[in-house]
């Protein structure tokens, strides 16, 4: 059974400018799904209309058995809770330390007083260090989030997103701030983390080469449409010139690695 | 074309000092402002106040009467900023692009900070004599005002340069407004919001000088009345307090800056 599943989704910011236009495709729970496309294609606008950070124009997302847009504010916070992020930017609260951001990822779950002022219970603060733990950072657990490097931060950011204990992960450009050993880090950590827990990741992408390395799928948009969605061996260089709109041979991407094996 | 676009910047440059040299010249004219005489006289008023404006022996005497004046002046802009501060907090919140509740809230305290920033100071002293006539809750309710306007705007912008990618990152965690508020808004913006609360109690006991003269209360009441009563040299030692005062107090504000940025 499909986990998410988008239905004709279309997303207009004004009538002259369509973001996303009659976008359907499924998820099946586990899945490894790349989104690549060119800049302004509308890969974040979708990521975000999943769990409703952008409200849609028209047609319908479905979540774990419920229709998203048909959500209270209530319900859709309980959604939100099951649905981790990961930004570009981090988007950690630089001044407090690693585990207080972490622990962060617990908020949805709590109520109003013991949200404002951080009590978080036993379980949720070892659980949060074991997370840490395993993302190695646990020499860093009391250190404040400025001082740490990219690659820390962002896995700091997917700490959040896992003590949330989500279904799915939707990761925005996780690795497009990251030099390519940080880069590499953070990828086998979300695969592992969706072989491993079996979590759902939608991650858009801008490497070619890291999508088919690491996806059990990609689906490729151009200007708001999705021009591909099939297995990394489909992705032929004619695809590829449907999705970037210009022959393989002028992009860096680099195929020799799959074509060989 | 590329030379074009620099005689362009020559032209704009001209033109710019050329509207200046006019206004500059065209004020002078009608104000009827002698710009030699201007300097010529400001020797003539340092030879005044050197031989004139200097605590002697005597006004050595007063001492303890100013000293009483100014400590309730600073304890009077040290109350009336932080509880405007409060308020501005609150102000700010609900007018910040990254926390506001709805659209009618923001415009409504955007325009209730910007009334209260754009009155002068001096002009709340007079509106507030009337209702309270001299007293010390005049010349409170005037800085108070007139900080609130300050720092509600100040506060505002902190808030919207500070917080909005952790704003975005804990909504989709599921977590509620309040829970952001105080886990991610605050945490990041309070070391600028103490920094500018700093800066307005300088301020604000440099202005409480000018509300005492108009208000009839604290230093700037021993001011007027020593200045008024021709005992100049017990002014000058007012002056000579204020100054050091407002010396004291910016370094004591920089070294809390120093410890808390």
């Amino acid at each position: 059974m499909a986990l998410l599943e988008l239905r004709n989704v279309t997303k207009c910011y004004n009538s002259a400018s369509t973001a996303l236009s009659d976008v359907s495709f499924s998820v099946r729970e586990g899945e490894f799904v790349s989104v690549i496309g060119p800049s302004g294609a509308g890969k974040s606008t979708m990521l975000r209309c999943i769990n409703r950070m952008i409200e849609v124009t028209g047609g319908e997302i479905y979540f774990d058995g419920v229709i998203v847009s048909k959500l209270n504010k209530r319900d859709l916070r309980k959604l939100r809770t099951k649905i981790g992020m990961i930004f570009q930017h981090y988007n950690l609260v630089d001044r407090l330390t690693v585990i207080e951001n972490v622990l962060h990822g617990r908020l949805g779950y709590k109520s109003t007083l013991a949200g404002v002022l951080g009590r978080y219970s036993q379980e949720e603060k070892g659980q949060a260090f074991r997370i840490i733990k395993f993302l190695g950072l646990n020499e860093q657990v009391y250190s404040r989030c400025d001082q740490l490097s990219g690659g820390q931060k962002q896995r700091v950011g997917i700490a959040r997103a896992l003590v949330q204990n989500p279904k799915m992960i939707l990761c925005d450009e996780p690795i497009a701030s990251l030099d390519p050993n940080a880069s590499k880090i953070i990828m086998d950590h979300l695969r592992n983390v969706s072989t491993g827990m079996g979590i759902t990741m939608i991650v858009n992408l801008h490497q070619v080469n890291v999508a088919l390395k690491y996806s059990d799928r990609i689906i490729g948009v151009n200007k708001g449409k999705v021009v591909f969605d099939g297995s990394p061996a489909e992705l032929t260089p004619e695809r590829i010139y449907d999705i970037y709109g210009s022959e393989s041979g002028d992009l860096i991407v680099d195929l020799g690695e799959r074509n060989a094996s | 074309m590329q030379a074009d676009i620099f005689i362009k910047r020559r032209n704009g440059g001209l033109l710019f000092f050329a509207s200046l040299a006019i206004l500059t010249a065209g004020s002078m004219i009608i104000t009827e402002y002698d710009v030699l005489k201007g300097f010529t006289s400001i020797a003539g008023a340092l030879i005044w106040g050197f031989s004139n404006f200097y605590p002697d022996a005597g006004s050595m005497q007063k001492l303890g009467d100013i000293m009483l004046k100014l400590r309730e002046t600073v304890l009077m802009s040290i109350a009336s900023t932080t509880v405007a501060a409060v308020f501005a907090i609150l102000l700010a919140l609900a007018g910040s692009r990254t926390t506001r509740m709805n659209n009618l809230f923001s415009v409504a305290a955007r325009g209730i900070a910007s009334v209260f920033r754009n009155i002068p100071l001096v002009a709340w002293a007079m509106v507030l004599m009337l209702a309270f006539s001299q007293s010390p809750l005049t010349g409170y309710l005037a800085l108070f005002f007139g900080s609130l306007g300050f720092l509600a705007r100040a506060f505002m912008e902190t808030i919207d340069e500070v917080s909005n990618n952790s704003v975005e990152a804990l909504q989709a965690t599921g977590a509620g407004y309040f829970h952001i508020i105080f886990q991610a808004v605050l945490p990041s913006s309070m070391p600028q919001m103490i920094s500018w609360l700093l800066y307005m109690i300088e301020t604000n006991i440099r202005d409480a000088t000018l509300v005492g003269i108009l208000t009839g209360t604290g230093i700037g009441f021993s001011f007027e009345l020593y200045y008024k009563s021709l005992n100049y040299h017990a002014a000058s030692l007012v002056v000579i307090l204020i100054v050091i005062t407002v010396i004291v107090i910016e370094s004591i504000s920089n070294k809390i800056r120093r410890v808390i940025l």
